[in-house]
């Protein structure tokens, strides 16, 4: 099962690679002036994020740095745990809309000191696949077309994010 | 609802880290993750253009269009402002299958793509259309089949099983995106998130 996913990893991009040029190929497009036709628009698209991401990471960096963490946990956790959802995984669900890498760095943590097969483990590995970095995405998304007024982008996306992490909680609770 | 969340964590961060005296760990914090910022934003530049020339190829092949016919019934139940052969709907296929996969390198520029192509639709310079919304909606809601770094963080740490999480995975991703949807189509009839065309900057 793993060697059969690490495969479809590790030839899902050449494969693309080659499939995408070679169909253009048969169609007689000029895949070359194709291409950079296409990648003229990199650049453009890549700096006009900057200061939407500015303002995202700064004020994201700010409060993990402050440690308001531990008190946002404390203050959520007897909440959290009517539904079954162990205290410690609490930063786990905090940081999952906020950051990647903290995400990613709060799941290792939790798999490290508690075990991969642990409880905790399983649920912080659920939590991490079950939903996406909302507030990154926003801040990328929106920003390469300027758009300032989101609408209800941001109430949709972190209920979505409460779904996921609360289902990842039900389905570690019932399957391990 | 941005501005005060972004605020928020501004200002909760700077008070908590006076309290706890951490200030100093607050000025690193906010002068490392703007420099973070703009090494992601350059960094993007090269696998943007990367994949935007391959999307371009397979624009001018048809392929796209292809796609989008074979998924056209969904997509315009999702999309009903979006016309069913404009650019845009190939360009959100495109970033979803990327996203599936897991190959979040070529997912990002492919969705910067079809932001593009979706802002070509809206009367509006700066507000978002009921149509980016749905597509970033589904799109933080992630909808990965395989979670190839938690299985790689798992193996590493030794698990017996490192990939008996896909299962689960999918279910709690699938209830999310389901989740997403739903909200989004429910939250843009309440008047506070109408678009409200009289008071915007019309292009």
């Amino acid at each position: 099962m793993l060697n059969f996913i690490q495969i479809i990893s590790d030839f899902a991009i050449p494969f693309i690679l080659l499939a995408i040029p070679a169909y253009g190929f048969i169609k007689k497009v000029k895949v070359y002036e194709a291409f950079t036709d296409g990648a003229k628009e990199g650049f453009q698209t890549a700096v006009r994020i900057i200061p939407y991401l500015v303002a995202m990471l700064v004020s994201i960096g700010v409060f993990r740095a402050s440690g308001a963490m531990d008190g946002l946990t404390s203050l959520l956790s007897p909440v959290t745990g009517l539904i079954g959802m162990p205290a410690e995984t609490v930063p786990m669900a905090i940081m999952r809309p906020l950051s990647g890498g903290g995400a990613t760095g709060v799941m290792t943590d939790l798999i490290t000191t508690h075990g991969a097969d642990s409880l905790i483990g399983r649920m912080s590995s659920i939590m991490m696949g079950s939903t996406e970095t909302t507030f990154y995405v926003l801040a990328v998304y929106f920003g390469a077309v300027s758009i300032k007024k989101t609408r209800h982008a941001l109430p949709a996306g972190l209920i979505a994010d409460a779904v996921g992490i609360i289902t990842a909680v039900i389905i570690a609770r019932l399957m391990f | 609802m941005i501005n005060i969340i972004w605020f928020l964590m501004i200002a909760v961060g700077v008070i908590f880290g006076a309290i706890n005296g951490n200030i100093t760990a607050i000025t690193d914090a906010a002068i490392s993750s703007a420099e973070l910022a703009v090494e992601i934003s350059i960094g993007l530049i090269g696998v943007m253009a990367l994949w935007l020339g391959i999307m371009k190829i397979a624009e001018k092949s048809g392929l796209i269009q292809l796609l989008s016919r074979a998924l056209k019934i969904i997509m315009v139940k999702l999309f009903p402002d979006v016309p069913p052969e404009h650019p845009a709907m190939g360009a959100i296929i495109m970033n979803m299958a990327a996203n599936v996969l897991g190959l979040g390198n070529a997912a990002t520029p492919l969705g910067l793509k079809a932001m593009n192509e979706l802002q070509t639709l809206n009367p509006t310079e700066d507000t978002a259309t009921d149509a980016m919304v749905t597509f970033l909606a589904i799109n933080t809601s992630s909808v990965t089949l395989i979670p190839a770094s938690v299985i790689a963080i798992r193996a590493s740490a030794g698990s017996a099983n490192p990939a008996e999480i896909i299962g689960p995975t999918i279910i709690a991703t699938a209830a999310s995106t389901v989740a997403a949807v739903i909200t989004v189509k429910l939250l843009q009839r309440l008047p506070r998130f109408q678009m409200d065309i009289e008071n915007e900057n019309i292009k």
